[in-house]
């Protein structure tokens, strides 16, 4: 799959030189540790949260198993509403579908909405070689463009910079892609947010084309739901004669009513609001309101490889909440750039080698950016068993087996020369030997017990027979680790 | 073979035997959370709208039918505004005090037209309490979506109690999800700078909901 940071290192080597970015981590920690508190708030204002999050559960659930039928029931919703449905396999295919569809508008620019999917697929590279001009127009990701950088965080994908450089990136490139930042611009908050609202204002008054994900789609009615901040969004949805969505597969859900869980449980999870500013809901074209040409692609790129194993599937329960995120001690130290995907975090650690197969360094590694102190799996507001898969996906790459790769059954090979457990293993001395990434993951000592059991028995016995493995109750994992390891290793 | 059919047959060999059709949906699934959060009386309820909007930074107003008109005339002459575009379906009589050009929802009102407008007043389909929320269904009285968008300022005026739910599910209820839907809680937002929440960026900065009790 495109999509993959190019280039870019296997996770220890990665998150090493992020915990030495002194500005990243105090950003970061910053970010991490504020959601994470007012989430904690906006959930317990619901005494119903553990319902709502089992509901939420079993209908991502539900949907997967029958998710063939419910594809096909969007589909004729979406037509009978007036858009047109358009299926791609890989990354490669969904791009060449929206190019040409760009370019059958005449058009050589677009406005688009922060959108994972489209991130994942490698788009914006894509429009670029084909001579279009896509413009990000949420102001993380406007950031993010203009600083020739990658995203770093599911919600806010610019967390990992301040309002100093910032003010640095408007200044120094809004000019070269429109309008350029007002002179004189200062570092504060609000009158960054009036240079990128200026600047892009002029963009979404002459759009033709916007280009957008979805976070839920509906299968009943052919609705399509975005869920944001700022109203770059709604200028997006509504402004253009043509709107081009591209949503993965799993994003749907059979009723109206199920968003009722989600709209509940996603703002909340996400931002920490109990409800995000705007949401925009469309079926289809209407007359005379928003564009009049509506495009749909469904995008595959793995998703059916992760959906054919059974205990890896559940990451497609995921609503992209960030959630994980904020509370992954791991994620706090090394960054989103360190999982080398468009997929940071403790769900970036299971989806991507999921996603992409686990033939390259970087995600043969993932399965081990991971404390395994299951802090996402509490969080995670349709329960993804994050450090289950973690240990599913460590046995994987360890000891081979049968996986799917674009809809065939292949066998892996182990790990060559254990090449697994060499990551796993530098992996774990990282996050060993810098105590204090593990410092919120102290509760492990009791959640590690929890997952001991999975671990234990089955294949991933090659990992863990040649280790001594703690006994359960009395000892925690880490303090096993510097047991047994901590004195010959903790120079790093 | 198309990638549609590559990719619906992908899903049924990851899914093992055909999994058929989703005929256990009602009871796949639990919905035992609550319809509404917490025991309210009507009166209550609208406070808490009340208080949800004021909390994610809306100006919340309350007036009578008899107070209306005069009520948005005052608010769109404390924004300053010199221009104000209202929907077709819009009650005429809550303009009837304002001497404001208005701007008519039609073909003329392109995104560059309203770009000039400095505010724009429409009706709403239902508020949600718990959240602080209105929705706009594009019915006559509220128009387009472009029309609540561009203008910087927006005067929202719901009908209490009638138009006004507890929470999220109550809310979908009563939509009907073939029209375009906007749900707004609070005026456009931004926390992508260090976390500092700043108030209006692409959409209206001032959102204004004026309570309307019979
Ligand atoms: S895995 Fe769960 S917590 Fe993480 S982003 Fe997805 S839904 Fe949110």
């Amino acid at each position: 799959m495109s999509g993959t940071f190019v280039g870019m290192p296997a996770f220890p080597k990665a998150a090493h030189e992020a915990v030495g970015n002194t500005t990243l981590r105090a950003n970061l920690r910053h970010a991490t540790h504020t959601i994470r508190d007012k989430r904690a708030k906006a959930v317990a204002e619901l005494d119903d949260w553990a319902l709502l999050r089992e509901a939420g559960k079993q209908i991502k659930d539900h949907t997967l198993r029958h998710l063939d039928t419910y594809l096909v029931q969007l589909e004729e919703a979406v037509t009978a509403a007036g858009g047109v449905v358009h299926w791609a396999a890989d990354a490669d295919e969904a791009n060449r579908i929206v190019t040409r569809l760009v370019k059958e508008t005449g058009e050589s620019e677009v406005v688009k909405v922060k959108s994972m999917a489209t991130q994942e697929i490698g788009l914006n590279e894509a429009l670029e070689a084909a001579g279009i001009a896509a413009y990000e127009t949420d102001l993380a990701e406007l950031i993010v463009q203009l600083g020739h950088d990658r995203p770093s965080h599911i919600l806010v994908p610019a967390i990992h910079r301040n309002r100093g450089e910032i003010r640095d990136i408007f200044t120094k490139e809004m000019g070269a892609w429109g309008r350029p930042a007002p002179e004189g611009l200062t570092d504060t908050p609000a009158e960054l947010a009036e240079a990128a609202r200026l600047h892009l204002r002029e963009k979404f008054l002459r759009a033709k084309v916007g280009i957008s994900g979805a976070n839920f789609m509906v299968a009943a009615t052919g609705t399509l739901v975005v869920v944001e901040s700022e109203g770059n969004g709604r200028m997006c949805l509504t402004l253009p004669e043509t709107l081009i969505s591209v949503v993965g597969i799993e994003k749907i859900v059979p009723t109206w009513r199920d968003l009722e869980v989600f709209l509940q449980t996603l703002p909340r999870s996400s931002t920490a609001e109990r409800m995000n500013p705007y949401t925009s809901m469309w079926t289809g074209t209407s007359d005379s309101d928003g564009p009049q040409t509506f495009h749909l692609v469904l995008i595959d790129n793995g998703r059916t490889d992760t959906l054919a194993d059974e205990v890896g599937r559940q990451a497609l329960r995921c609503i992209r909440c960030s959630a994980c995120l904020n509370v992954c001690p791991v994620y706090e130290r090394a960054g989103g750039h360190a999982y080398g995907s468009v997929y940071p975090g403790p769900i970036g650690a299971i989806l991507s080698p999921q996603l992409r197969g686990t033939a390259s360094e970087i995600d043969a590694s993932l399965p081990y950016a991971s404390s395994l102190c299951g802090a996402c799996y509490e969080v995670c507001p349709v329960a993804i068993d994050i450090p289950e898969v973690l240990v599913h996906l460590r046995e994987r790459v360890v000891q081979g087996g049968e996986v799917t790769r674009r809809g065939a059954k292949v066998t892996l090979k182990p790990a060559k020369g254990h090449a697994g457990e060499r990551a796993a293993m530098r992996a774990a001395r990282w996050a060993f030997t810098h105590p204090a990434a593990l410092a919120t993951g102290q509760r492990l000592a009791a959640r590690t017990r929890r997952f001991h059991p999975r671990m234990l028995p089955g294949p991933g016995r090659a990992w863990s027979a040649t280790r001594d493995l703690p006994q359960v109750p009395a000892e925690s994992f880490r303090d096993w680790w510097q047991r047994t390891h901590g004195s010959k290793e903790s120079g790093k | 073979m198309s990638s549609r059919d590559i990719i619906l047959a992908r899903i049924r060999r990851a899914l093992g035997a055909p999994a058929g059709a989703p005929t256990a949906y009602d009871t796949d699934i639990d919905r035992d959370y609550l319809h509404e959060h917490g025991d309210r009386t009507t009166s209550q309820t609208v406070e808490l709208l009340a208080e949800n909007l004021a909390d994610y930074r809306a100006n919340v107003h309350r007036c009578s039918d008899g107070e209306l008109a005069a009520t948005v005339a005052r608010l769109l002459a404390e924004h300053g505004s010199r221009s104000v575009v209202v929907p077709g379906g819009l009650h005429e009589e809550w303009l009837a005090q304002t001497a404001l050009a208005t701007v008519a929802d039609d073909a003329e009102s392109t995104p560059a037209a309203l770009d000039q407008v400095d505010s724009v007043v429409t009706a709403c389909a239902v508020a949600i309490a718990e959240t602080g929320t209105i929705v706009l269904d594009g019915s006559p009285d509220q128009g387009r979506r472009r029309i609540t968008l561009i203008p910087d300022h927006h005067i929202c005026v719901v009908r209490v109690p009638d138009q006004v739910v507890s929470s999220v599910p109550q809310a979908l209820e009563r939509l009907d999800p073939t029209r375009p839907l906007t749900w707004i809680s609070g005026p456009s937002a931004t926390s992508d700078i260090e976390l500092d929440r700043v108030e209006g960026v692409h959409g209206p900065r001032t959102l204004e909901v004026i309570l309307l009790s019979e």
